[in-house]
């Protein structure tokens, strides 16, 4: 709720949230949201332009444009915060495992971190899809695969810094459980650098899935998909280049809005920024400073 | 009652592999007797700190171990409301989005009270460290160097351990302020009947509250000395520590 | 004895919250002699001396006269106050650490600020380097030359700092709690250097510090401060002898209960 609050201070980040949430509400919902149905091939609209029963026109086979972009959110957009989302748990757990108990474990799981980081990720991706075949399931299955070390890594480094403070200090040496110690004192400090990265990695995830999908390595024809929606405009590229607008600007939105929410984010979820929140709550610092110096002054 | 038999630690100086070692603390033996304060004198790098460490369990010893009335500190239910530690930079004693009257409550939480009693129980820590019972809703960032300092000696006190490792606990605060912090110690010690592990490098300090001091140099036991005996050391780097103190 | 430096109506405020932090402060600095600031934390030394060298972060204003031998440095150009800096002003720092670039060697560092100020050749700024390292007590300059200031104790950089105010012959130095950080042996030393520094070139200093013990070895007059403003001002010894102001009273009460503790044990005094 406090990090609601400071975002809602923020206009660019009020609106970038509000576009994500326009997003993932209309892809869940798309054929709530969706005027037509996205595969039903129409052929004299072949390149229709904008009308008021189609407001983006029609493609090469008569499709919906509009119709194909809200049903694209659910590859493009979805998908990928499921995959995110399990990346960020898998690296998150092994963060915090490495980051905290240092030592073996350590050494163990950054090791393996490096492993799959030395592979360029669409190199990684490319052999996924080489072994499993084509299709969505599979890139999302690579992603996961390359993804989790790199989030393994950042959060390590993020877990590392808070590990050594001396109130993680004394809770260990009063004796608490350590499963403890990491749930209060560290995942509460980590969860704005988590949130951080997280958000500033769904960009790129984004434009990497359009980008297989432009190769057709990704989710098949007829299926929607932006990138693949690219890859078909691509062929008109010449004579009708408005058909790459409305797949490429959606993508550039929702890319655009995940980078700008995770800037803000970042100044949203500093513990330093919430916490000269509370004292304007409390609005009372100066009385405070008063009853310091005469503790001093006795 | 806090015993630190032939105790060694070394540290890996680069990498996984190498096979190198710095070795912190050498064979260190030493008693912190019950009700006693026990000061631990050194300079920088000497590997005091390191040796806190292992005495609170948060780290393992390569050999030797430490034992609290008989029993291995590592074990953290040996810890458990025995042992407790104030530690130097009051910037980050405390969780900050922790409020005093939370920060205080963690170690006292394990012990199975009700919480009626513990409210109560941080209304009387308070006004033993000289707090008003008002502050328990603020936060870390709104006290003083000292008054955290204070937090961070009631938390200490809260379980009533039996012994409490001080390390360099008031080396940051203003020389006023540090009388005060020291005094309070006093006072709860008479109170709790508490030891203290007292880990510093400013000799008068130590002087000041300690009833025995140890020289620690390089890892090692330079020389143990009882406070009053402090004119009388032997050692060569124990007259030199002296001779170069500035005093008022 | 001549003021090498005045200041007049010192006002340093904060721009976002409008907090005065030092409150309408005047002081000389007389020649040759050693000026001590004492205060608790929070008390404004730190700002007041980073002020006189204009250091202070942009988000702090100040106003007032700052009289540097009849010239006012707060309405110097940024260009023509650089020139000053380290020349004329020199600044020793708390922590050692984080005032040498730990990217580079040492003399790396010393030898761009040597190359700053001056138009002497490579050996020159060298030789003259060396002989001042030597001087406070650092044996065998060249390899400490040639180590990154991690690899050097906090009371050796601190020798460093001082042996490169000896080579830039500063007016004035200005050393901001220069010992605090250090070992009880490293900071006897440190201690040791900067009287004979004085004695060496002559110059003033203002000397922070919230040592009492440290200050009365080493300082001429004191100045004490209190939330930005002066309380009390006078000669080193009528100060801690014979305090007027309740707050200087207090502060030099607390320092002798720990020190007269350690001299009834060692058996000296009374």
């Amino acid at each position: 709720m406090r990090i609601l609050r400071n975002l809602s201070r923020d206009r660019l980040a009020t609106i970038s949230l509000l576009i994500i949430a326009v997003t993932i509400i209309a892809g869940i919902f798309a054929p709530l949201f969706a005027p037509f149905d996205p595969n039903e091939i129409n052929m004299s609209l072949r390149y229709a332009s904008p009308s008021w029963e189609h407001l983006l026109g029609n493609d090469h086979l008569g499709r919906c444009i509009l119709s194909r972009i809200i049903y694209g959110i659910r590859p493009s957009v979805l998908w990928v915060l499921v995959v995110l989302f399990i990346s960020v748990l898998a690296g998150a757990i092994l963060g915090f495992l490495a980051g905290y108990f240092r030592g073996k474990i350590d050494a163990i799981i950054m090791r393996i971190c490096d492993t799959m980081l030395s592979f360029p990720g669409y190199v990684m991706a490319l052999a996924v899809i080489g072994i499993l075949g084509v299709g969505l399931e599979n890139i999302l299955i690579a992603f996961a695969l390359i993804k989790w070390a790199w989030f393994a890594r950042v959060i390590r480094t993020s877990v590392m810094q808070y590990a050594e403070l001396d109130y993680v200090k004394f809770s260990k040496a009063t004796g608490i459980s350590d499963f403890k110690i990491i749930f209060k004192h560290i995942v509460p400090v980590t969860f704005s650098d988590i949130a951080v990265i997280s958000s500033g990695s769904i960009g790129s995830m984004i434009l990497q899935i359009s980008g297989f999908s432009f190769l057709g390595l990704g989710i098949q024809a007829p299926n929607p998909e932006w990138g693949m929606m690219l890859n078909e405009a691509r062929e008109v590229m010449f004579t009708r280049p408005e058909l790459m607008l409305a797949p490429g600007l959606a993508i550039v939105i929702v890319v655009s809005a995940f980078n700008f929410l995770s800037d803000s984010l970042q100044v949203a979820l500093d513990p330093k920024l919430v916490i000269s929140k509370n004292k304007y709550k409390e609005n009372s610092p100066y009385s405070a400073v008063k009853v310091r110096e005469k503790e001093v002054a006795n | 009652m806090l015993k630190v038999d032939k105790v060694q630690k070394s540290y890996k100086k680069n990498g996984l592999f190498s096979s190198e070692r710095q070795i912190i603390l050498k064979n260190v033996s030493l008693e912190c007797r019950s009700r006693e304060c026990l000061g631990i004198i050194g300079e920088s790098g000497s590997g005091k700190s390191t040796l806190g460490r292992l005495m609170l369990g948060i780290e393992k010893p390569d050999c030797g171990t430490v034992l609290i009335d008989g029993m291995n500190v590592e074990d953290r239910r040996v810890r458990l409301g025995n042992i407790s530690a104030v530690f130097q930079d009051y910037k980050s004693s405390i969780n900050p989005f922790f409020t005093v009257e939370e920060a205080i409550l963690e170690p006292l939480k394990i012990q199975n009270k009700s919480k009626k009693e513990n409210i109560d129980k941080i209304t009387t820590l308070l006004n033993q460290v000289g707090l008003p019972s008002s502050y328990r809703n603020k936060y870390s960032h709104e006290l003083s160097g000292g008054e955290i300092q204070r937090v961070c000696i009631a938390r200490a006190i809260s379980t009533e351990p039996k012994c409490i490792l001080l390390d360099e606990a008031i080396s940051s605060l203003d020389v006023s302020v540090q009388i005060q912090v020291l005094e309070l110690l006093k006072d709860l010690k008479r109170i709790y009947n508490m030891s203290y592990v007292f880990i510093t490098h400013d000799i008068q300090a130590a002087a000041y509250i300690c009833d025995r001091v140890i020289i620690f140099k390089d890892g090692q036991i330079e020389e143990i000395v009882e406070i009053e005996h402090l004119k009388d050391v032997k050692s060569v780097y124990a007259r030199k520590l002296l001779k170069s103190l500035i005093t008022f | 004895m001549k003021n090498i430096l005045e200041v007049k109506n010192l006002m340093v405020w904060d721009i976002v919250s409008g907090k005065k932090i030092i409150q309408n402060s005047s002081f000389d600095l007389k020649a040759g002699s050693c000026l001590a600031i004492v205060g608790e934390s929070g008390s404004g030394k730190s700002v007041t001396c980073r002020a006189i060298m204009r250091l202070n972060s942009t988000s702090l204003q100040q106003s007032g006269d700052i009289i540097f031998k009849g010239e006012n440095i707060n309405q110097l150009s940024t260009k023509e106050l650089r020139k000053k800096r380290g020349k004329n002003l020199c600044m020793i720092l708390q922590n050692g650490m984080t005032a040498f670039d730990p990217s580079c060697v040492v003399g790396v560092h010393l030898r761009e600020t040597l190359a700053e100020h001056f138009d002497w050749s490579k050996n020159e700024a060298e030789v003259r380097m060396k002989s001042a390292m030597e001087s406070v007590m650092l044996i065998n300059p060249t390899e400490i030359m040639n180590k990154y200031p991690h690899q050097l104790s906090g009371g050796m950089l601190q020798r460093i700092m001082i042996a490169l105010a000896i080579v830039l012959e500063p007016d004035i130095i200005i050393a901001d709690e220069p010992t605090t950080a250090l070992d009880t042996i490293s900071q006897f030393e440190v201690v040791d250097q900067f009287i004979n520094l004085r004695e060496r070139i002559g110059c003033s200093m203002i000397f922070i510090s919230h040592d009492l013990g440290v200050v009365r070895k080493i300082a001429d007059e004191v100045l004490v401060m209190k939330d930005g403003k002066i309380i009390e001002s006078g000669n080193t010894e009528k100060i801690f002898s014979g305090a007027k102001h309740e707050y200087t009273k207090y502060l030099v009460s607390t320092r002798m209960a720990l020190s007269n503790n350690f001299k009834r044990i060692m058996g000296e005094g009374q």
